[in-house]
C-alpha cells in the first residue's frame, strides 16, 4: 500500500544517489514540485531517464545532479534549446553528462516492456537513421515467424519513477485524467514510485470504468502538493504557463542567471509556494 | 490578394497540401500552423493527430508544445503515447506525416539531432523525438520549412530521420512500403522528389520570387522540373484564417505573464 507522506519524506524514502530516475509527464504533469525537492535534497549523480527531458531536466542538469540521461527529445517545446543541457554536452558544464539517445517511439515501447516484465521491446524503428550508429544500445533481432529485421532496445526499468497526478484517495489510490504520455508504464516499470497529486479526497471517484487508476498497492508513496506541476499544468485544474516556458529561455542562457534562479526559487524555497500556481477547479468550472 | 510574407505563403501553400481524408500527425511548429489552416480552410473533416497522444484535435489557438492543454480539450479521444506510436503510427494508420526540421538534404533526408560530431557537436539540437519513426511508418510525408544556405545542405552531419536515403530505390531496398517525403513546402518555393532519382527538384515557384533567388538560397546545386508553375497566391479567407489563429494564439501564449 502506498504511504501518503510529506513530499520531503517521499524524496528522502525513495531516491537515493546514484539511482535511475524517471520523471514522466508528456508536457501535462510534469513533477515539477518533486524535481526541485530532489535538487533541495542534494542528491547526486542521477541517472535521469524521460522522454522529453523539458525544463525540469535542464535544471537537475544544471546544478550537476545528474551523471548520465536516457532520452528522445532535448528542447524547450515550441521555445528552442535547453540551455543548461546544451552547456553540459557542448561544454562538459558543470559536469560531463553521458546521453544515451533514443526516438520517442523506442522510448515508449522500452517504458511498455519495462511495465511488462520484458527485458527488451522490439519496433519496426530507427530505419535509415543514423541513431543506431552512436547508441550500442540500439541493436536488431530477427522475427523467428517472418524473418523480418526489427529494432531492439533494453527495457526501462528505473529505480525510481516520479509522476504527478490529479488525485488521490486516502488509501493511496491515484486518478491520472488527460494527456496519459507513458506515466502508467514509468511507475509499472520501477522499483519504487512516488505520485505527487493536486488533491487527496475521500472518494476517488473515477468518471469512467476505463478511467486510469493506479491502484495503491502498485504505487509506493504519495505527497499531496497543489501546483506541483507548475509551469507544466494538471488538466481540470490549471493550464500550462507557456509565458514561463518561453522566459526560461533566457533564464537559462547564461550560467550565473540560471544559478540565481535555482537559488531564490528552489533551494531557498520549499513544496508549498507551487499552491499558489493551484487553480481553483470551482474557478474554472465558473 | 496581393500582400503577404514568404512565411504566409509557405504556411498556406503547406495547408494546401492536406485533404479532408488525411489523418494527420502534425509536427509543431509551421507544421501545426499549415495543418489548422488547411482543417479551418479547405479541410474541415481532416483528422490531426499529435503525438501527446491527442486524436482528432481541434485547437482554437496553435499549440506551444506538442502536448498543450488545448490539444486535449479539442480531441475526439486522447491515448497513452505508447498506444500511440504502437497502433497508431506503427500500426499504419496514418496517412500523412507533417514535418519540420533544421536540415535537409536534396534526398529530403533530415537532421534535428547535431551539427558538427555526435560525440563533441558544435550545436547540441533537440534531437529526433517521434520523427524516426513518424517518417518511415506514415503513409506520406510533407515538410515545410524555409529555404536557406544553412538549413538546406549539400551534406547532413547526422541523418535523424530518412527520406529517401541516398536516392533511387532506397526506401524499398530497406523494406520500407511507404512513399516517404512527397513534398517540400518552402517560403519560395514547393520542391518535389524526381519520379526516378527521388532527388528534391522546384515544381513551383511563389509569386515574384526568382530561380536565381533559390539558386542562391539552397546549398546544393538545385535542380528544376521541366515544367515549373507559379505557386497561386493566398486567398482572402487562407490569408485572413491564418493570421486570426496566429494573432489567437500570440495572445494566449503571452496571456499568462506569471513567471516563477
Amino acid at each position: 500500500m502506498a504511504k501518503i507522506v510529506s513530499l520531503a519524506e517521499a524524496v528522502g524514502d525513495n531516491v537515493r544517489d546514484g539511482d535511475t530516475v524517471a520523471m514522466e509527464g508528456f508536457t501535462h504533469l510534469i513533477p515539477y514540485a518533486a524535481g526541485h525537492e530532489v535538487i533541495r535534497q542534494g542528491r547526486k549523480d542521477l541517472y535521469l531517464v524521460r522522454m522529453t527531458p523539458d525544463i525540469l531536466y535542464d535544471q537537475l542538469i544544471g546544478v550537476g545532479a545528474a551523471r548520465g540521461m536516457k532520452f528522445s527529445w532535448g528542447g524547450n517545446p515550441g521555445v528552442g534549446s535547453l540551455h543548461r543541457f546544451r552547456d553540459a554536452v557542448e561544454n562538459q558544464w558543470p559536469r560531463p553528462l553521458e546521453i544515451e539517445e533514443h526516438s520517442h517511439a523506442a522510448m515508449a515501447n522500452a517504458y511498455e516492456a519495462g511495465a511488462a516484465n520484458l527485458p527488451f521491446a522490439t519496433l519496426r524503428g530507427y530505419i535509415g537513421a543514423d541513431l543506431p550508429k552512436v547508441n550500442p544500445n540500439i541493436k536488431s533481432v530477427t522475427c523467428p515467424f517472418t524473418g523480418e529485421v526489427l529494432a531492439a532496445v533494453p527495457a526501462i526499468r528505473p529505480d525510481v519513477t516520479i509522476i504527478h497526478a490529479q488525485r488521490a484517495d486516502r488509501q493511496g489510490n491515484v486518478l491520472i485524467e488527460g494527456i496519459v504520455g507513458v506515466q502508467k508504464e514509468a511507475v509499472l516499470a520501477a522499483k519504487r514510485s512516488i505520485v505527487t497529486v493536486e488533491e487527496i479526497v475521500d472518494e476517488l471517484r473515477p468518471p469512467s470504468p476505463n478511467s486510469l487508476v493506479l491502484p495503491s498497492w502498485a504505487v509506493t508513496s504519495v505527497a499531496h502538493v497543489p501546483g506541483g506541476a507548475f509551469p507544466s499544468y494538471a488538466h481540470g485544474y490549471y493550464p500550462r504557463s507557456n509565458a514561463f516556458y518561453i522566459g526560461w529561455d533566457e533564464i537559462a542562457r547564461d550560467r550565473d542567471s540560471f544559478s540565481a534562479w535555482i537559488k531564490e526559487n528552489v533551494l531557498d524555497a520549499k513544496p508549498d509556494d507551487f499552491a499558489k500556481h493551484a487553480g481553483s477547479r470551482a474557478a474554472k468550472a465558473a | 490578394m496581393s500582400d503577404f510574407t514568404p512565411t504566409e505563403m509557405m504556411t498556406i501553400a503547406a495547408a494546401r497540401a492536406l485533404s479532408n481524408d488525411d489523418v494527420c500527425f502534425v509536427g509543431i511548429g509551421a507544421p501545426s500552423a499549415a495543418c489548422n489552416v488547411a482543417r479551418l480552410t479547405h479541410a474541415p473533416d481532416i483528422t490531426l493527430i499529435y503525438e501527446s497522444g491527442t486524436v482528432g484535435t481541434k485547437p482554437d489557438v496553435l499549440p506551444l508544445s506538442i502536448g498543450d492543454g488545448e490539444l486535449c480539450d479539442t480531441a475526439l479521444f486522447t491515448v497513452s503515447v505508447p498506444e500511440m506510436f504502437r497502433y497508431w503510427l506503427q500500426g499504419g494508420r496514418i496517412t500523412t506525416g507533417f514535418l519540420g526540421g533544421a536540415q535537409i538534404d536534396r534526398f529530403a533526408n533530415l537532421n534535428t539531432t547535431v551539427v558538427g560530431p555526435y560525440d563533441h557537436p558544435k550545436v547540441r539540437l533537440p534531437g529526433g523525438g517521434g520523427a524516426p519513426e513518424i517518417a518511415s511508418n506514415c503513409g506520406r510525408i510533407f515538410i515545410t520549412m524555409a529555404l536557406s544556405k544553412r538549413g538546406f545542405v549539400e551534406k547532413l552531419p547526422f541523418i535523424t530521420s530518412m527520406g529517401h536515403g541516398k536516392g533511387g530505390n532506397h526506401r524499398e531496398r530497406l523494406g520500407m512500403k511507404t512513399k516517404g517525403p512527397t513534398r517540400v513546402i518552402t517560403d519560395l518555393c514547393i520542391l518535389e522528389p524526381d519520379p526516378e532519382t527521388k532527388e528534391l527538384t522546384v515544381v513551383s515557384i511563389h509569386q515574384g520570387v526568382t530561380r536565381e533567388q533559390i539558386v542562391e538560397n539552397c546549398g546544393w546545386a538545385i535542380r528544376f522540373a521541366e515544367q515549373v508553375i507559379e505557386t497561386p497566391v493566398p486567398t482572402e479567407l487562407e490569408l485572413a484564417t491564418l493570421r486570426d489563429i496566429n494573432a489567437r494564439t500570440k495572445k494566449a501564449h503571452q496571456g499568462d505573464k506569471e513567471v516563477a
